[in-house]
């Protein structure tokens, strides 16, 4: 199969970037989305070019490391899948394919198509964790914990981090993720002595980070590769506003 | 935003229902009743000034979004398909509210503002039943009055909902009643509206 690309190309995070023209020739419509920029580089380097740079790892679905804004839509346009897991044969032969990257002031981009995600990783610093002693392995079995609760608090830990949500997002909003990073933590007894605190320093530090803010339109939904669910976003709201509240 | 959205949902039931009394065709007298009311009571008047507090609470808050929002995305994709993960009137929020808002400046100046001037200088009411068969006998104003309502349709088929979502108001067992709450409301109230002008200028009010 043959495609049309246009690639975002930028040097590194202080110079201006724009999209370059490539063309791909030979691609078997079975190979995933990253080893046809594994064909790419690989041309571009037999030419003596610059290889494109793109953020990857486990290429399973599950580290959420790679990203790609393609053609239109965080991970492309396959429901509920990661970049590494979209395939080929989702595009038509001979189709353009637009490559971006993330596009947020909270993720500069550092080269081409990598961005750097680490306020993410601020967040969760800010109080994505438990620190109270919740006693050995055994006492996790002896907690009396509702199924319903269970299960909730599994889908929303079911969340890779990979930013999707952020760059769906028309407001550039990271509230799914870090509404689902609150939820698996406050539906569980284990995240219950810490749920007022965490919600308040977890949102202060995603607004200082310089994400925009929830308006409901669900975009963050639609395309993240784990599903997380918008209810997440309400519950979050619901713990910050009860934790302002109360909070002394 | 979801605070003041809905303190501003509650006057709309209070506008539609009082200005539904036109259809009682008595001539205005259950609406002028009414009318006089709410343009002379004491506590009225109180919560009026509470209604533009809200007003403008709603419309600075939507600026401070729209501002952030934008600023958080300094750089645009080249190539966006929205409408293939969203609403085009969820992501239209702020036009919609330029658009009715736009809308209460001339909507305030055909009726409340004449009103209150002639009290402030006269001491007495204008018939607004009067003001509103003038008003209506123009039908571009009949369609701008519906264009509004329109406008006012899908700015509530997303706020009504939205507005518990972002206070936290949700949950599985009740979510299907909220929608289905919020998108007969976003139907029902701007359609009773959008009623008024029309009737008015086929004379079926008298």
């Amino acid at each position: 199969m043959k495609y049309n690309l246009k690639v975002w190309r930028q040097k590194n995070s202080k110079s201006e970037g724009k999209l370059v023209d490539y063309t791909i020739d030979s691609i078997n419509p079975d190979m995933s989305f990253l080893e046809m920029l594994d064909v790419l580089n690989d041309n571009l380097v037999r030419k003596g070019e610059d290889p494109i740079a793109f953020d990857h790892d486990c290429r399973e679905g599950i580290c959420g490391m790679c990203s790609l804004h393609i053609s239109g839509r965080a991970h492309g346009p396959q429901h509920a899948a990661t970049t590494c897991q979209l395939y080929m044969r989702s595009f038509k032969d001979g189709g353009t394919i637009y490559i971006e990257p993330w596009r947020a002031k909270s993720f500069p981009v550092i080269k081409d198509l990598v961005t750097d995600r680490s306020a993410f990783d601020r967040i969760i610093a800010a109080g994505g964790f438990v620190s109270v002693n919740t006693g050995q392995a055994q006492d996790a079995n002896n907690l009396p914990i509702e199924q319903a609760h269970a299960e909730k608090a599994m889908d929303a830990a079911a969340c890779i981090g990979c930013g999707a949500c952020v760059a769906a997002c028309p407001n550039s909003a990271a509230m799914l993720f870090v509404s689902a990073k609150i939820s698996q933590l406050a539906l569980l007894p284990q995240g219950g002595p810490e749920r007022n605190i965490r919600a308040i320093n977890m949102v202060n530090q995603m607004d200082a980070e310089g994400f925009g803010n929830c308006t409901n339109i669900g975009a963050c939904e639609a395309e993240c590769p784990k599903e997380i669910k918008l209810t997440n976003i309400a519950r979050m709201n619901r713990e910050y506003l009860l934790a302002s509240l109360i909070n002394e | 935003m979801g605070l003041t959205g809905l303190f501003l949902i509650c006057f709309l039931v209070v506008h539609a229902g009082i200005n539904a009394c036109m259809w009682f065709n008595d001539g205005g007298k259950t609406f002028t009743f009414y009318a006089h009311f709410m343009g002379t009571n004491f506590i009225v008047h109180f919560i009026e000034a509470g209604l533009f507090a809200g007003l403008l609470l709603h419309i600075v808050d939507g600026l401070l979004l729209w501002k952030q929002n934008r600023d958080a995305r300094p750089v645009k994709y080249a190539y966006s398909n929205p409408g293939a993960n969203s609403t085009w009137y969820s992501r239209s929020m702020g036009i919609l509210g330029s658009l009715l808002l736009i809308f209460l400046i001339i909507h305030l100046k055909d009726f409340w503002g004449p009103n209150r001037l002639n009290q402030i200088m006269t001491g007495e009411e204008r018939n607004t039943f009067e003001m509103m068969q003038e008003e209506f006998s123009n039908i571009f104003v009949v369609i701008l009055y519906c264009c509004a309502c329109f406008a006012l349709f899908w700015h509530l088929l997303h706020g009504f909902q939205s507005a518990f979502q972002s206070l936290g108001l949700n949950n599985v067992k009740y979510n299907k009643v909220i929608e289905v709450a919020g998108t007969v409301f976003a139907i029902v109230v701007p359609f009773i509206f959008a009623l008024m002008p029309i009737s008015m200028y086929f004379k079926l009010v008298h």
